[in-house]
């Protein structure tokens, strides 16, 4: 049985203004598959039934599980690698010698998913920093859905995300297995705090940061809410600090605000000396 | 991918006693840029094969196999100067930290768990400097 265009037209606006998240005409599949499953989830007999459900209104509850339903999440540990040669080689030691002790150094996994981004850089610390004391950096995590900052909070991952990008040295030191899932160490938890928050709709300024990690989430939108974001980010970013995009992703129509430098094998993104300091 | 300061694919040897496991792994291989230089079904047929061949840059192995197994293949390998620079990778269905544990502890670089997707396989690699991402 399938979905009346109608109902998966107010699926792609629904999307689009909670999200920012383009759903081409081409993508009726994809919202007809994420959505079967969350029928299911939810026991509604038919993906027409939850998109009426969630049009009729009430809490919003409805809509938002609708939405989170079409974020893509796949993320792995210490994914692309090399951002994370350039953090432990250069960024994060220029910024501990250019930061009194008095000043933390803030790191902003934004669209962090279930947290694997933000764990690598605290296990990374933990290697290669070991003698900073705590609260020398603090790590944040968020996301729009609160789904997987849940999971991300919990730290508890399963097999195939243990297998994806994450070094058997640093499974083995940092895991414990629990039944069919493997547990993340509480100090290494301890270090990274998750919140969600939408970085196209924000209920508050975006956090300030040192090093902002926004990576593999603006493919998901359009031009001007790429911008947009980008130019939100310029504004709580250090002036000397890092951005790092992901591989397909770029600041070409911000270049006003931001310029890129490469490090190592890696391109991050800084923002431009004439703009510092505004 | 550079090697030894040389521009070529990395050399492989897979070794797993079953077969449908060895064609899944070359196929993974393959994609993801590496050359296969020969399968083995034990860790002793990988010994002699690799004698043969001389070392290659990187030895996946799985652990439990007839003859001789996985982890008895990786103290022979890290007993004997000529594989000094081979890497070896643990692919097995073993996922208990001890396991982990004693095959890193007696030389292997990375262990991957069964099942395994491509992208975890060239992953795996891309940490040891075999792959790209
Ligand atoms: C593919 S994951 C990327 C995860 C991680 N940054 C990485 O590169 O591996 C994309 C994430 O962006 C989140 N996301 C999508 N739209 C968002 C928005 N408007 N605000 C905040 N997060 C959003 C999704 O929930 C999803 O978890």
């Amino acid at each position: 049985m399938s979905t009346s265009p109608a109902a998966l037209d107010y699926v792609r606006e629904l999307v689009y203004r909670r999200a920012g998240i383009v759903l081409g005409a081409d993508k009726y599949y994809l919202i007809e598959a994420r959505l079967s499953t969350l029928a299911r989830e939810l026991n509604f007999p038919t993906v027409e039934e939850v998109i009426k459900g969630a049009r009729s209104g009430g809490s919003g509850a409805l809509n938002q599980k609708i939405v989170e339903a079409l974020t893509t999440n796949e993320t792995t540990f210490f994914r692309d690698l090399h951002p994370f040669d350039a953090l432990r080689d250069h960024v994060i030691p220029a910024l501990l010698a250019a930061r009194s002790p008095a000043h933390p150094i803030r790191i902003w996994s934004a669209a962090c998913s279930t947290g694997q981004e933000a764990y690598s850089i605290a296990m990374l610390l933990r290697e290669h920093f070991p003698g900073l004391p705590n609260g020398r950096v603090k790590i944040f995590g968020t996301d729009l859905a609160e789904s997987v900052v849940a999971r991300a909070r919990a730290g508890r991952f399963r097999q195939l995300e243990i297998n994806r990008g994450l070094p058997a040295a640093l499974l083995v030191k940092y895991f414990v297995r629990d039944g069919a899932e493997w547990t993340l160490d509480a100090s290494i938890r301890s270090m990274v705090e998750f919140k969600p928050s939408n970085l196209v709709a924000p209920t508050e300024p975006f956090p300030h940061a040192d090093i902002v990690l926004l990576r593999n989430v603006l493919i998901y939108f359009d031009e001007e809410t790429r911008s947009a974001v980008l130019r939100r980010v310029r504004t709580a970013l250090a002036p000397d600090g890092y951005l790092f995009l992901g591989c397909a992703e770029t600041t070409t129509r911000v270049q006003d605000v931001f310029e890129h430098v490469h490090i190592g094998n890696t391109t991050c993104h800084r923002p431009r000396p004439s703009a510092r300091g505004q | 991918m550079l090697i030894d300061g040389v521009e070529r694919k990395p050399r492989v040897i897979v070794i797993d006693d079953s077969r449908a496991m060895r064609s899944i792994l070359r196929k993974n291989l393959m994609e993801v840029g590496c050359e296969v230089i020969a399968e083995a079904v034990h860790g002793a047929d990988g010994l002699a094969r690799l004698r043969e061949l001389g070392a290659a840059d990187l030895a996946l192995v799985d652990w439990n196999m007839p003859e001789m197994n996985g982890f008895e293949f990786l103290c022979a390998v890290r007993g004997d100067h000529a594989f000094n620079s081979m890497r070896v990778v643990m692919v097995t269905s073993e996922t208990e930290l001890d396991q982990m544990t004693r095959a890193l502890s007696a030389g292997a670089n990375e262990y991957l768990m069964k099942p395994f997707t491509q992208d975890a396989l060239r992953e795996k690699l891309a940490i040891l400097g075999l792959a790209t991402h």
